[in-house]
């Protein structure tokens, strides 16, 4: 990404959102005054509380909802446009956070299948996909089992491989590991690192678990429809105080380096990580 | 408990039967469906019944398997042959009180049990021997051809192969709810049949809430993975009919042929009518 110029994937331009109800007093207002974008091959962390509008956010990057107000540009096509709308979602895969939710066939092979199928693709083109797929996320060995006997963990990474083989260019999580226990969290995390450093895919990480995105090129904090913070990791994470008051956590060790500043040490905020811990105590 | 069901059950042995064109296995059953209704005397029986011992032995299916979905009809059976067996009126061969058995009434209660353990049997064989999704892939295609669904068959067969999936998923689900409820305190084994039902309650209200939630929830991921509906869709796997399929379709017209020679058959087999 250093060198060539940087190319917009998505932009979100004033976006306001709003769940309408039966009266001006029951419409929801979930997202208000939104501005921001994402660059290709970036691979953004969106972090917020519950309520805070980040499913929302999610499906406007895929054109499953609409913009009240403003526009959600996507490859340099509007959201608004219906002509589009299936070149938009094709663009901007998604993975949602229940797996076995998003899975419609009985075998693995089939499911993947799935979207390429809707797009029309030829069947010999869509064998090739499928096992391209189901190589990347590492579940070959399973493309003929039935969904409801794999892990979570393996079932996430079957959904991530339906959305791999319609060929995206950018792939949204909600929440992922959040229905996963901690070894099918992993399994999914690496999968997605692996998605955006080996094959350049922009990823757009949606989680209330920091620890996930200790690694992205940039966090955006959302709190009650509105970007609240915004910049790398390291920045976001050592507003120690900000972040809690908004009900989110801060990675274990940056809260310690908070704490040690707190009690008088002279140490980084910054630190994210046990290593970078280490390394600043042992110094 | 939940995972006796045996709806839709697949018996892979790779056999011949299995590896047949899902299509070719429908029109077959079709046919022999049809056939079965248009048998009228013992001999078409005796035909019959050779075909399901040869499909049954290519199959490489162990005859008890079989059986046992004759066992779930039994009551069915039981019930159409007692009717039968009583309220046809002709000759009188024995008097039961009131209820008189006649010798009409031997013959059609003999026929009815005979084409039910049959329909049965057929049936289940193309069942056993076809997976789910192969089965709706194959009645997508045979829709095609019947007036006024056929502008539904991709939805319908989408339909179907979401019930499949679905299945296991809410089957673990109602045995959770179960659990949940059990350890609540719910009693699900006394009781008469009616307090029984109602029992069942605080287990289906959940069950329907979240079978909608997901049903929601899968409708937006399928748009989300660009689904809308069968046209311009295209398919990994096509159906393809193989030389093994053209036999069978000359098998099948042998029997066809076979058991409309049975139906001209007037020597009586057993019965003197």
């Amino acid at each position: 990404m250093t060198m060539e110029q940087k190319v917009k994937m998505i932009e979100v331009r004033d976006v306001q959102f709003v769940y309408p109800g039966n009266n001006e007093n029951e419409s929801v207002n979930a997202l208000s005054g939104v501005n921001f974008h994402i660059d290709k091959g970036e691979f953004v962390g969106i972090i917020g509380h519950n309520g805070s509008g980040k499913s929302t956010l999610s499906k406007l990057l895929n054109a499953i909802i609409f913009p009240t107000k403003g526009d959600v540009i996507v490859n340099g096509l509007n959201t608004k446009d219906h002509e589009h709308l299936w070149d938009i979602r094709q663009t901007a895969g998604m993975v949602f956070q229940n797996p076995d939710n998003q899975l419609v066939a009985t075998i693995v092979e089939d499911d993947v299948a799935f979207g390429p199928e809707n797009l029309g693709v030829p069947s010999l083109e869509i064998r090739e996909r499928v096992d391209r797929a189901l190589a990347t996320v590492e579940m070959q060995a399973y493309a003929h089992q039935k969904p409801h006997q794999l892990s979570g963990g393996q079932k996430q990474r079957v959904a991530i491989a339906g959305i791999l083989a319609m060929e995206p260019e950018c792939i949204i999580f909600d929440e992922p590991t959040a229905m996963l226990d901690p070894s099918g969290r992993r399994e999914v995390m690496e999968t997605i690192k692996k998605l955006n450093r080996d094959k350049n895919m922009t990823v757009i990480h949606i989680t209330h678990y920091m620890s996930e995105i200790i690694n992205a090129d940039r966090i955006i904090v959302l709190d009650q429809g509105k970007i609240v913070m915004e910049g790398s990791p390291e920045s976001i994470f050592k507003n120690v105080r900000a972040l809690k008051k908004i009900g989110l956590d801060v990675p274990q060790m940056t809260e310690l380096a908070y704490e040690l500043r707190n009690a008088g040490m002279d140490i980084r905020d910054n630190i994210l990580s046990i290593d970078e811990m280490v390394d600043a105590l042992c110094r | 408990m939940l995972k006796d069901v045996t709806i839709g059950q697949f018996y892979p042995t790779g056999s011949v039967i299995h590896k047949l064109d899902p299509r070719t296995k429908l029109l077959f059953t079709t046919a022999y469906i049809v056939m079965l209704f248009c048998i009228n005397n013992l001999w078409g029986y005796l035909a019959t019944f050779l075909v399901l011992v040869v499909v049954t032995l290519i199959s490489k299916i162990p005859v008890g398997y079989i059986i046992r979905g004759i066992k779930g009809l039994v009551l069915i059976i039981l019930l159409t042959v007692t009717l039968n067996l009583f309220m046809t009126p002709g000759n009188v061969i024995a008097s039961l009180g009131p209820f008189n058995i006649t010798l009409e009434g031997l013959k059609i209660a003999t026929f009815m049990a005979l084409r039910l353990i049959f329909l049965i049997v057929g049936t289940s064989i193309m069942t056993l021997t076809t997976s789910p999704l192969d089965l709706t892939d194959g009645m997508e295609w045979c829709m095609r051809f019947i007036p006024f669904v056929r502008r539904y068959a991709h939805e319908l067969s989408m339909m179907m192969s979401i019930a499949l999936r679905f299945i296991p998923t809410l089957m673990e689900e109602t045995d959770r709810i179960m659990k949940a409820q059990k350890a609540r305190g719910a009693n699900f084994e006394t009781g008469n049949i009616i307090s029984r039902a109602k029992n069942l309650i605080p287990i289906l209200i959940p069950l329907f809430i979240s079978a909608f939630r997901r049903a929601d929830e899968l409708a937006t991921a399928m748009e989300a993975r660009c689904y809308r509906g069968g046209e311009n869709r295209t398919r990994m796997n096509q159906l393809i009919f193989e030389n093994r399929d053209r036999v069978s379709f000359v098998l099948m017209f042998m029997m066809i042929g076979g058991l409309i020679l049975t139906t001209m058959i007037k020597m009586p087999l057993i019965f003197p009518i």
